[in-house]
């Protein structure tokens, strides 16, 4: 019963969101005010269906009726109640059922917060959410109905994804998810914009809180995802380049080109049309990575069971979204005539570089990840693209930007002395190529010029950052007054760029001083690797709630002083997947790693693989920070304020219009 | 309208293109290059007892199929039905109990009855490997020289046997 009633939610939900679309954007479209009014209601309805039916397919998890298909495939009554619950997101049609709940969501979430945007275009964006969300439902009734039943109910369900089975990945596609699906919301905002012919700054003002809460998520998101694979892969890398990850970290990229380049439309209202341009990006690459990862186009440890019905339904979708909406955009992109000037020296020059360096990294991480999918379209053989090709790109790409972070925030609008802004950052500069060749020849055990660059870049970053704080200090008030009138936004890219510092110099000192060791070891036998002892003492046998698992005791010492006890662990769940549980001792300088290989020989020795990690931590701190600086952003005042006085201005334009 | 505004979309649909020509392909079909090739060599512990070995070399000369299965696998029991309705009709089946629980394995065939032949387990992947599997059900159709020359993933039922399977048994019977 209960999987109907969400099967039939589902249905409603659709109906719901075609009523959602098609209604406020023919009103807006005709001036028809009670059709407009229809959006937000709509949208709210199509959000209860959608709550339904999750909660419907949950409940079906929660008391194991195998009798859905979906849930005997990805779940068993040994299974513990959390990963019940975050099984519902675990394979296909949940995940896509997820998706979808998502953009209602969001949806939703904008019928609440834009009260202080113009009701035309609040119908505008919630139909052109609307049909981006029938696009899904459709997708998910027609070929992956999670309500689907089984026809021999079995006794018993099948095994979740071993890979699954962790606090950390259970909670990281629904981060991903949100930033996915967030930049739906600045995608919208663009259509609608373009929709009504005013591609002014103020869609570009709307649309800032929400691609920096979105950017906040995926942020998250892709540093849960980059954590989990830390930890639970037992390679001790935290980045693949696989192209599922790709699959995330583009619409990053993109939206982190967004986010600047919506500043520089809202304040100045340049690149109006590129704005635009980058938002429709940022929600295509969402909607590529669910193609890549769904339709089986490309091999994946991350990819899920695959039907090619599936990858021609999502490719069609996909090329009425992006084609319908670059279509669109060259159409109404062609009307914008930009007045605005500005000079050589100034910010938008900085954050256009930036731009640019951003896109042309989204498009060669891109490139990598289609590369392999075209040469075997062009029938040139199956080849595979490896992390080789993506650092050799990604690294001079990164550098420069790194150091404009440091630059651009420091011009002013329009036209700056460049005269001036040298003299003010030389000081800066010859610190932190000192700082950074210095570093590394006291602190570290060998000397690289690597780590000088990356000491160096975050030197550079931290110091100019500290100098933009500083020079808001105008007109004689003390720092504490400067510090509270700093505006939130202001904090945000404080944050997010020493967020950026601190990932700089976590990537740059782990990738060139880990040590890693793969040994084997008896009971009792030691190890040093990077000054500490590692003392092992042998393996048990245990057996947990829907695993067998072998238990492993290393205990770490610093020049004869115990340091800490690891208990890393191999598990063989009943679908016969080994899962490693690294042994880890972090710490803010250093990690210690250990993983268990295999048992060698009759004797209790273990192939142990040891690793001495430097500062991997900063890694996601670095990721930390710069949400931190997102939400701070995205809680800036002055949205709210602009936004209340846009409101009134534009209801009387629209009064007078009718 | 500039030109230089389509630009975007031209590049996007000429992606679309290569998307599409991709999906054509199944960059996991590996084992499609094993068809028409030799089946690689069965040698695994029975499951019944397993000092004694289950080979394909016992079978040669035959017409026979490889059944690549597990208690943990819902289609798998789905399958077994029509796997019984295959036995009936007197064809050999070999299965592999693939990483899996031997007791369960002798329970269920015990239960729902057995359509194997003979059945050898590989709960360490060692021979599926081989065979390029990458889920369970997956069924392999070997004729008498010992050469894959069809395989199927996913669940046998009567519309595959009919369409596909029945007419290429006989025609391998008659090679």
């Amino acid at each position: 019963m209960i999987p109907e009633l969400g099967h039939i939610a589902l249905i409603l939900a659709l109906c719901m969101a075609l009523v959602q679309s098609i209604i406020p954007l023919v009103g807006a479209h005709k001036g028809i005010a009670s059709w407009v009014a229809v959006a937000k209601p709509a949208a709210q309805a199509n959000l209860l269906f959608m709550v339904i039916a999750y909660g419907c397919l949950t409940y079906s998890f929660l008391v194991h009726d195998f009798s859905v298909s979906y849930v005997a495939h990805n779940s068993n009554t040994a299974l513990p109640t959390l990963y019940l619950i975050s099984g519902v997101w675990g394979a296909h049609e949940g995940s896509l059922l997820f998706w979808a709940l998502t953009l209602s969501l969001w949806t939703g979430a904008v019928t609440v917060f834009s009260r202080s945007v113009p009701d035309v275009m609040v119908a505008r964006v919630v139909g052109v959410m609307g049909l981006v969300t029938v696009g899904f439902l459709l997708f998910m009734l027609l070929t992956s109905n999670p309500f689907e039943r089984l026809i021999n109910v079995p006794a018993e369900g099948r095994e979740l994804n071993p890979l699954l089975q962790d606090p950390g990945l259970a909670i990281h596609p629904p981060m991903l998810y949100m930033g996915y699906v967030g930049f739906s919301v600045a995608f919208a905002f663009a259509i609608a914009a373009m929709l009504g012919g005013r591609l002014d700054a103020a869609w570009a003002r709307w649309s800032r809180p929400w691609t920096n809460v979105a950017w906040v998520f995926l942020t998250l998101g892709i540093a849960l995802g980059s954590w989990w694979a830390y930890y639970e892969l037992g390679w001790g890398g935290w980045w693949f380049w696989d192209p599922v990850e790709n699959a995330s970290f583009m619409p990053w990229i993109v939206g982190t080109a967004l986010m600047h380049s919506l500043a520089v439309t809202e304040k100045r209202g340049a690149f109006k049309a590129w704005t635009v341009l980058l938002a429709i990006f940022a929600f295509s690459l969402s909607l590529l990575g669910t193609f890549l990862v769904r339709s089986g186009v490309l091999t994946s440890v991350h990819a899920f069971a695959t039907d090619p019905s599936r990858g021609v339904f999502i490719l069609i979708f996909l090329g009425t979204v992006i084609g319908g909406s670059l279509l669109l955009y060259s159409w109404r992109a062609a009307q914008i005539k930009s007045t605005v000037k500005f000079d050589i020296v100034s910010r938008e020059t900085g954050l256009l570089l930036n731009n640019v360096i951003l896109v042309v990294t989204a498009c060669s991480v891109l490139l990598g990840t289609l590369y392999p999918l075209i040469l075997d379209a062009l029938g040139a053989g199956k080849i595979s693209v490896g992390p080789p090709y993506f650092n050799s790109v990604f690294v001079p790409l990164t550098v420069p930007l790194a150091f404009l972070v440091g630059i651009g925030a420091l011009m002013r609008w329009k036209q700056d002395d460049g005269q001036k802004l040298f003299k003010r950052l030389i000081p800066h500069f010859v610190i932190s190529v000192a700082l950074g060749l210095i570093a590394p020849a006291v602190f570290a055990p060998t000397y690289s010029l690597g780590a000088a660059l990356g000491v160096g870049l975050a030197t550079w970053i931290i110091l100019t950052s500290t100098q933009w704080l500083l020079d808001r200090n105008t007109a004689g008030r003390g720092l504490l007054q400067t510090i509270r009138n700093t505006p939130r936004g202001g904090w945000g890219m404080l944050f997010g760029h020493a967020g950026i510092a601190i990932f700089i110099i976590g990537v740059s000192l782990t990738s060139i001083y880990s040590v890693e060791k793969d040994v084997r070891l008896e009971p009792g036998q030691d190890y040093e690797l990077g000054g500490y002892v590692f003392h092992f003492q042998g393996v048990e046998n245990f057996r947990g709630p829907n695993y067998v698992g072998a238990k492993g005791t290393i205990n770490i010492s610093k020049d004869g002083e115990h340091v800490v006890t690891v208990s890393p662990e191999k598990r063989n769940y009943s679908t016969g997947m080994p899962m490693t549980e690294a042994g880890i001792d972090a710490g803010l300088t250093r990690d210690l790693f250990v993983a268990l290989g295999e048992p060698l020989g009759d004797d209790g020795a273990w192939a142990v693989r040891l690793y001495h990690k430097p500062f991997v931590r900063w890694i996601w701190l670095g990721c930390i920070f710069m949400s931190l600086g997102g939400l701070l952003a995205a809680s800036d005042r002055r949205y709210f304020k602009l936004a209340r006085k846009t409101r009134l201005a534009e209801n009387e334009s629209t009064v007078g219009a009718a | 309208m500039k030109a230089r505004f389509l630009i975007p979309l031209v590049i996007f649909l000429v992606l679309v293109v290569f998307l599409a020509i991709g999906l054509t392909r199944d960059p996991r079909d590996v084992p499609s290059v094993l068809i028409n090739k030799e089946a690689p060599v069965i040698s695994l512990p029975s499951l019944y007892d397993e000092s004694q070995i289950v080979s394909s070399e016992t079978m040669k000369g035959r017409v026979w199929l490889v059944n690549v299965w597990g208690t943990w696998c819902p289609e798998c029991w789905r399958e077994h039905d029509f796997l019984m309705y295959l036995k009936n009709e007197g064809v050999p089946i070999v299965g592999i109990d693939w990483r899996d629980d031997s007791d369960d394995a002798k329970k269920m065939l015990a239960q729902q009855g057995n359509p194997f032949i003979a059945v050898g387990i590989d709960p360490e992947s060692k021979a599926v490997m081989d065979w390029g599997v990458y889920g369970a059900p997956e069924t392999f159709l070997i004729d008498k020289k010992g050469f894959i020359r069809w395989k199927h993933t996913g669940g046998l039922n009567a519309e595959l046997w009919r369409n596909e399977l029945k007419p290429l048994m006989a025609q391998l019977e008659a090679e």
